[in-house]
């Protein structure tokens, strides 16, 4: 085995690797979930019925979420994908 | 005063059960009065792991409902005087269990001297997992080096820190204890499993043990008695060091590295 066939096969077989990289990401997403306001289904929802008014628009095209900086600072994301106008 | 146990995991079949029979016998076997509870209602299991499946008359709702009473619906166990089974029962409805019903159960086997209170938990997390959890002063939050289960533990861990009578009423936090279950060393080693270190890495609470995959846990269920009792198998000793741990005392974790032949005897003497 050729010192780079080396590199590639425990790339390729370090499923371990990807698995945490997964968990990281996924346990950060929803423990920010978990730590917002009770409040903030509710207030997602009445976001997207208004926009529903205008735009005709999946609810998954709307993306809400509550980033909390520190003790002082949040900032509400609000990301909206509108449908292509043709 | 009683300590209330919850053995927990959202995820289904990682070991609870598994956990919960051997913990207790091992807390029992250390001579404290200990009393496994299983919260399983309409899948009663526990009995059948402890081995005493034909000895259950009256079950936990029974109690609940008052249609029996503590003492004639507690199962002593037949190898350990101090430990004791309240079953599951089988057929009633999940929402047999109340708040109120179960913190009276509580009080009671408090006032009868037990020390430790383990609660087997349901899977899910839905009200049977919260009704387990909810009066608990720690957790052992069972896990499997897999990402369904890693993530299903955080969202427990989420649960105990909002749903648990401690957060509810703004007192100490729940204890949290990581049990690492179905442990593969060999498939650690190859990258195709997460490690303890990963597991830690993401849940990131204290680690109360790490119980390797093995022959013996089913060995142990097929003959109804906790693999805590198998001091020969590995799983069964890395058990007994949890026990050791969850009451205080420091124990290096073993069963990490595969096994190889003979060094186990040369270290340890045998
Ligand atoms: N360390 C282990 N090695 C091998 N098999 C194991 C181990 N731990 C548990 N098992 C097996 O996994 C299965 C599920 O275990 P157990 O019933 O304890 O899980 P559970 O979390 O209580 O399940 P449920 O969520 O259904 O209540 C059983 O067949 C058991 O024998
Ligand atoms: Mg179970």
């Amino acid at each position: 085995m050729s010192f780079f066939d080396y590199f590639r096969s425990t790339k390729e077989d370090n499923s371990a690797q990807t698995a945490k990289e997964r968990l990281r990401i996924i346990v950060a997403h929803e423990r920010n979930q978990r730590s917002g306001p009770d409040y903030l289904p509710a207030m997602k929802q009445d976001i997207l019925d208004v926009i529903k008014k205008y735009v005709e628009i999946d609810s998954d095209q709307v993306n809400v979420s509550l980033d909390n900086k520190d003790e002082e600072l949040s900032i509400l994301e609000l990301n909206i994908t509108f449908p292509d106008k043709n | 005063m009683a300590k209330v146990i919850v053995v927990t995991s959202g995820k289904g079949g990682v070991g609870k059960t598994t956990s919960s029979a051997a913990i207790g016998t091992g807390l029992a076997l250390r001579g404290h009065k200990t009393v496994i509870i299983d919260f399983d209602i309409g899948l009663r299991n526990l009995d059948l792991i402890m081995g005493c499946e034909r000895r259950v008359v009256y079950d936990f709702v029974n109690v609940i409902k008052g249609e029996s009473n503590l003492k004639q619906s507690l199962i002593k166990d037949k190898r350990v005087d101090t430990l004791f089974v309240l079953p599951a029962s089988q057929t009633r409805d999940k929402d047999a269990l109340s708040k109120e019903g179960v913190a009276k159960v509580l009080e009671d086997l408090a006032e009868e001297g037990f020390e430790f209170i383990i609660c087997d938990s349901p899977a899910g997390i839905e009200t049977g997992a919260i009704m387990a959890l909810y009066f608990a002063d720690e957790a052992i939050v069972t896990t499997n080096p897999e990402v369904s289960s890693v993530r299903d533990s955080d969202r427990i861990l989420g649960m105990l820190a909002s749903k648990s009578k401690r957060a509810e009423q703004g007192l100490e936090p729940v204890k949290e204890h990581l049990l690492l279950t179905r442990y593969n060393p060999e498939r650690v080693k190859r990258g195709d499993m997460l490690s303890v270190e990963d597991v830690q890495d993401i849940l990131a609470i204290p680690i109360l043990g790490v119980i390797p995959e093995s022959p013996a846990v089913l060995k142990a269920s097929n003959s109804g008695e906790p693999v805590i009792y198998d001091s020969e198998s590995d799983a069964g000793q890395a058990y007994a060091d949890a026990v050791s741990r969850l009451i205080g005392e420091e124990m290096p974790l073993r069963f990490l590295e595969e096994e190889k032949k003979g060094l186990f005897s040369r270290l340890f003497g045998g």
